[in-house]
């Protein structure tokens, strides 16, 4: 059956240019960059190149980006870090309630077990925090704001140069989780106030296991790990050479193809929305209805459970995803669908759809026929008033 | 974008578990039933309602309905169908051990699904019995 891959806010295909680059590293090279011989320094310059290309996309220096496992450990470095370095002045925390987990369970780990002060804010229907809600959190000791740039779930765009100035204004540290947007929207830390930035290679065709947190020059981090002090000090551990070259193409490529390929997606997400709502008129769309990432359309239908969507889609030959991952039978709603203020049942009902690269018009009416009979099926056995 | 088949969500579960999901037995409500049980799972907030008819002691009609996942949907179709037929005593000793057989199996962290089926029909039964 031919499959069709709607999640790609989950992760994208490797684009066959980075794996043909990070096949040619594992094969040809093998130095260790931190070695002084020719083989060592053959590794130093890919990962200098490949620093070059993150730094370039970003509107960074070179000298700003630090490599990573991935999303989940550039938060962690970014929000540990800041907390560590700054005890002196304060141990206040702020972030939103839509946060990724790698963002929300840390601060609430530094909150449990090292006494920082936390302050989650909610965010409005559409998933959005105001630069006013964020000013109105600080006080005499706060020093890390942590607000993500796209929402994973909703796709919801938050206004993060407006909290940057806030935070800016106030010597605040401003941390953005920017995963799901760098390579599909521009970001240049020259406008936009940030002084910390997550970064995940496998959102943006590159290879999983890898990313970067962008530091902003003078950013005072904390070494959250200890080792042998590679990256300046900043992630020790030996750099994973291939991963990283793989990051710094797929940058590149993002880059390169971002404006056209974004107004592409965009269109196919809005066909996506405005069929879904012609043939499910009660469908919610969920995150705001134009301060959204490109390629996410987001719903939640009353009446259906999320798993079961997934699962009768996949039978369908869909590949989608749920909020309500009912993952070990007793699963919450996703605390992004329910922050919106949607009541319990129908957060469960929740569904994702993320186009990608290789998405086409025919993939996505394709989906548009096979969904409203799966909707109506499920709300027939659970018989909850379409 | 189109890819390889491979494991899928829908792999997780057994074919006797998809059947039932997606052709489901015995959807719906008894009319004028003899009794009516509800259970939930108030962790993830699934629930199934069941109603029956008991004619000369044996379950004559049994329909269920259920929100939920998969495996939620799945136990509570595959229960009627064991149920159907059966006296009453035989119907209350039905247990999720015997969802689970009907079903092939249910990924560990589903088995739960079973037991909400099996309180469903429980509560019904009892319900019938209170009423005649």
């Amino acid at each position: 059956m031919k499959r069709v891959y709607l999640d790609h806010a989950a992760t994208t295909p490797v684009d066959p240019e980075v794996a043909e680059a990070m096949t040619r590293v594992l094969t040809e090279t093998h130095g260790n960059p931190s070695s002084v011989y020719a083989e060592g320094r053959t590794a130093r310059a890919l990962v200098d190149r490949a620093r070059d290309e993150v730094a370039a996309a970003l509107g960074a220096d070179p000298s700003e980006i630090v490599f990573t496992s991935g999303g989940t450990e550039a938060d962690n470095l970014a929000l540990r870090g800041t907390f560590l370095a700054r005890k002196a002045d304060g141990d206040g925390i702020v972030t939103t309630a839509i946060e990724h987990h790698a963002v929300l369970d840390t601060a609430h780990d530094l909150a449990d077990r090292h006494r920082a002060r936390l302050a989650v804010l909610p965010v409005d229907r559409h998933g959005r925090v105001s630069a006013a809600d964020v000013e109105r959190a600080l006080d005499a000791r706060t020093v890390l704001v942590s607000v993500m740039h796209g929402n994973n779930e909703i796709g919801t765009l938050q206004p993060i140069a407006e909290i940057g100035r806030v935070c800016a204004a106030r010597g605040v540290t401003f941390h953005t989780d920017a995963v799901q947007t760098v390579g599909a929207l521009p970001f240049d830390v020259g406008a936009i106030p940030v002084d910390l930035v997550s970064v995940n290679a496998h959102k943006f065709y590159g290879p999983k296991g890898v990313g970067a947190l962008y530091i902003r020059k003078g950013t005072r981090l904390a070494t959250v790990q200890t080792g042998g002090g590679q990256e300046r000090g900043r992630r020790t551990g030996t750099e994973n050479v291939a991963g990283i070259v793989g990051l710094g193409v797929a940058m590149r490529l993002a880059q390169a193809h971002r404006e056209a390929e974004s107004a592409r997606q965009a269109r196919l997400r809005d066909r996506l929305i405005e069929g879904v709502r012609a043939h499910i008129p009660d469908a919610i769309l969920t995150g705001h209805p134009t301060e959204r990432l490109p390629n996410s359309a987001s719903f939640c239908f009353p009446g259906t459970q999320g798993e079961a969507l997934v699962v009768s889609l996949d039978l369908a030959g869909f590949a989608v995803s749920s909020g309500s991952a009912c993952t070990s039978g007793s699963t919450e709603p996703s605390h992004v669908i329910t922050a919106l203020g949607l009541d319990r049942a129908t957060a469960q009902g929740s569904l994702r759809l993320t186009v990608g690269r290789g998405t086409t018009e025919a993939d996505v009416d394709a989906l548009l026929a096979a969904l409203p009979p799966i909707v109506a099926r499920l709300r027939s056995i659970s018989a909850v008033p379409a | 974008m189109t890819g390889e088949g491979g494991p899928r969500a829908a792999e997780e579960y057994s074919a006797a578990c998809i059947d039932h999901f997606t052709q489901p037995r015995n959807v719906g409500a008894v009319e004028a039933a003899d009794g009516k049980g509800s259970d939930a799972n108030p962790s993830c907030g699934d629930r199934t309602t069941i109603t029956l008819r008991v004619s000369e002691g044996r379950v004559a009609e049994v329909r269920f309905r259920t929100f939920g996942c998969t495996a939620a949907i799945a136990s509570a179709s595959a229960l009627t169908e064991l149920a159907s037929g059966q006296r009453i005593g035989d119907a209350q000793r039905l247990g999720p051990a015997d969802v689970l057989r009907a079903l092939g199996g249910l990924p560990q962290r589903k088995e739960a699904c079973a037991l909400m089926a099996v309180g469903a029909l429980r509560a019904a039964l009892l319900d019938a019995q209170v009423k005649a």
